[in-house]
């Protein structure tokens, strides 16, 4: 490797930040999937597709409703959520005592009926959606250009990020939660309701998936397959995590986002693969994943 | 599993026999639309290209020499393994007689395979690939609507002549990426430029900043998009969020009317592009436009779509004029007829089945220029076909050459 050795640092610092801003993302992905398989135990192969629903809900809003880019924010996440809640209620509920490969299978097949539902009524080349004035223009840092929105992307991702962790894992609801899923019927004899608290929860891990597809809305097209490309990546992390960890998610989402932001300056055609890559390593080494706890 | 075969409005006229001279197989006239239904080209192709081979079989009056013209259709999930077996299904099962369509470049390769042994005709009216007329060329083969070297010629050329020297490549890493580069390099530096860098980016990806951001750095004066669909629409929207277009210019190889729509102006606006139509150009395109606009919800027809009711309707005209539907007699008559529709302008087939017509060289409006959602291009110059496609002599296609 010998360009190893006369690499541009700047160049590099650039690559570093930007595989910073994707990986703030991929932490906000993989901590709804967390959640949704660490409380929940259900694998939710929908999320992808929710993620999309997000975007495309901002779009809406935006042209037909005039719901703006900061209203979204707020909006489309407790939309999406709802839409979670009623797919929990109708779909979900019926089959969560049955083995994992069934809610995986459900929740494939309503990430593939979404996806066709909107190829038939946006099409299948995207649609634009505007960046907010507010967010326009950039900074120019020493290395690189760094455009507002990006850097938003980051520091708006990881405060939600670590707000969730906070709540989950150090307040009285978190441990209800965590209790919930443990130990349902001692949970339900001290007189909390578990049902619905599984019903909020997966409520809120797919609101996860809308807010990630707002924050996605001005950069990327939004159209209906950008949800299945981005979900076995964020699959991925979630398994080199640990399936269900919470800070194993996003810790990993960020470090993954660095790795491939590397690949993509050293050898770009491995750019969609190394995270695989990483996966098999330490499935083999660690087959819990970094975070996850032995069972 | 998608597979749906679609019988679609052939005509229901009982047909008077024993007008026409000439032997029909099965006493019709079958054309089936291989397409993509609910992939990424979907939009460029996929039911407008249905609705535009039907089209033309209707403006036809729905029969040839009293012999019914019916047309079918089939998906073929971007998958060339499934459309081989569709063509040979519908060689063997459904009598079809020619296929219009097949989409992807590879797709389309199996396709024109199949057909070729069978000795039928493949009109090719969406696929970039130049190699169905050079070295996978076949003598049933009529590639319509345009090439990578019709795209590299036409946006390539003008640029490095008017002095942009220094190119980087955005390349979708797969073989139609790689064709388009390879074909825009040799422009480049046939002309005097260079290519100092290049990066090559696998299908749907979705973040392009970190190859915008290398791009950047190369000191280069156009930025080559060698890809298309939502990959270039995300490769263009980041390199002007992270400033690239005020540096460099960006130049978008393979766009779609779709995908320039799915553009904000004030990104894309002034973007140089070429293509093989437009539909706001002179009252001939607008005429077929607005009928084509109505069938399809008012969406404006791709290229890939008027090209497949011009391949049609030349297939037809030259079917009615030698009174058969046996492939060589056709094919012979659809290359000794000159294409000139409100599609094609100064256009012929070729021996080695490249339709040579004229291109454009188009600018994407602004958005204080654009009138209506549907005005996206203003047409900066007419390519003429000769100077927009590879010569049949540097092309390499052997039967082609040989009948020299």
């Amino acid at each position: 490797m010998a360009t190893f050795f006369d690499i541009n640092l700047f160049a590099l610092f650039g690559q570093l930040l930007i595989g910073l801003i994707n990986g703030s993302f991929y932490a906000l992905l993989a901590l709804g999937l967390a959640i949704i398989f660490g409380l929940l135990k259900i694998i939710n192969f929908s999320q992808g597709a929710l993620y999309m629903l997000g975007a495309f809900a901002a779009w809406i809003g935006l042209n037909y409703l005039g719901i703006n880019y900061w209203w979204a924010l707020v909006l489309v996440p407790l939309a999406v959520g709802a839409f979670g809640i009623l797919l929990e209620r109708t779909l979900i509920r019926p089959i969560a005592n049955e083995d994992h490969l069934y809610s995986l299978l459900l929740t494939f097949g309503i990430a593939l009926i979404l996806q066709g539902l909107f190829t038939h009524w946006f099409g299948s080349s995207g649609l634009s959606y505007p960046m907010p004035d507010e967010l326009m223009g950039g900074t120019r840092l020493p290395f690189m250009y760094l455009p507002n929105y990006r850097a938003w992307i980051i520091v708006f991702s990881l405060l939600v990020c670590a707000g969730t962790w906070f709540v989950i894992e150090k307040t009285r609801l978190g441990g209800y939660l965590r209790a919930g899923t443990e130990n349902p019927r001692l949970m339900q004899a001290f007189g909390i309701n578990v049902p619905l608290l599984v019903t909020l929860t997966y409520g809120f891990g797919v609101g996860l998936a809308g807010l990630a597809g707002v924050l996605a809305a001005p950069i990327y097209t939004v159209s209906p397959d950008m949800g299945s490309n981005i979900l076995i990546v964020v699959f991925a992390i979630v398994v080199i995590g640990g399936m269900g960890s919470i800070g194993g998610a996003i810790l990993t989402g960020l470090a993954m986002g660095i790795v491939e932001g590397l690949t993509k300056y050293f050898y770009p055609e491995a750019s969609n693969t190394v995270i695989f890559l990483v996966m098999v390593l330490v499935l083999m080494v660690k087959p819990v994943g970094l975070f996850g706890k032995e069972a | 599993m998608k597979l749906m075969l679609k019988t679609a409005a052939a005509t229901a006229l009982i047909t008077v026999a024993g007008l026409a001279h000439g032997s029909f197989s099965d006493d019709k006239v079958k054309i089936g639309v291989l397409t993509d239904m609910g992939g990424v080209y979907s939009d460029i192709t996929g039911q407008g290209s249905i609705e535009a081979v039907q089209m033309a079989v209707d403006d036809f009056g729905g029969q040839v020499l009293g012999k019914p013209i019916e047309v079918i259709s089939a998906d073929t999930q971007l998958k060339p393994d499934i459309g081989s077996t569709i063509a040979r299904q519908w060689i063997e099962n459904e009598q079809v007689d020619v296929i219009n369509g097949a989409v992807a470049s590879s797709v389309t390769g199996a396709v024109t395979k199949v057909m070729s042994n069978a000795g039928k005709i493949t009109l090719i009216a969406a696929p970039a690939s130049h190699a169905f007329t050079t070295s996978a060329c076949s003598p049933y083969n009529a590639h319509w609507s345009y090439d990578v070297v019709s795209l590299a010629n036409g946006t390539v050329k003008p640029m490095v002549e008017g002095g942009k020297n220094k190119w980087f490549f955005i390349t979708a890493d797969y073989g139609f990426g790689h064709a388009l580069e390879s074909v825009a390099t040799g422009v480049i530096e046939a002309n005097g430029g260079e290519v100092v860098g290049g990066v090559r980016a696998p299908l749907g990806t979705s973040d392009f900043s970190s190859y915008i951001l290398q791009a950047q750095s190369s000191g280069a004066d156009v930025i080559a998009l060698a890809n298309t669909g939502s990959d270039m629409v995300n490769a263009l929207k980041t390199a002007a969020e992270f400033g690239v277009t005020e540096m460099a210019e960006v130049a978008g190889l393979l766009v779609f009317t779709p995908n320039a729509q799915a553009l904000d102006p004030a990104i894309a606006g002034g973007m140089k592009l070429t293509t093989g139509f437009y539909w706001d150009m002179d009252d001939q395109t607008r005429e077929w436009s607005k009928r084509y606009m109505a069938r399809m919800d008012g969406k404006i027809p791709s290229m890939a779509q008027a090209g497949a009711y011009s391949s049609t309707m030349h297939y037809l005209k030259a079917v009615e004029a030698v009174g058969t539907d046996e492939s060589d007699a056709v094919m012979a008559k659809m290359k000794e007829t000159p294409v000139e529709d409100f599609f094609s302008r100064n256009g012929y087939l070729r021996k080695d089945g490249r339709m040579v017509h004229d291109m454009l060289q188009v600018r994407i409006k602004n958005a204080d220029e654009r009138n209506n959602e549907n005005d996206i291009f203003a047409i900066e110059r007419v390519i003429k076909g000769e100077d927009a496609f590879l010569k049949l002599e540097d092309g390499g296609c052997a039967f082609a050459l040989s009948q020299e």
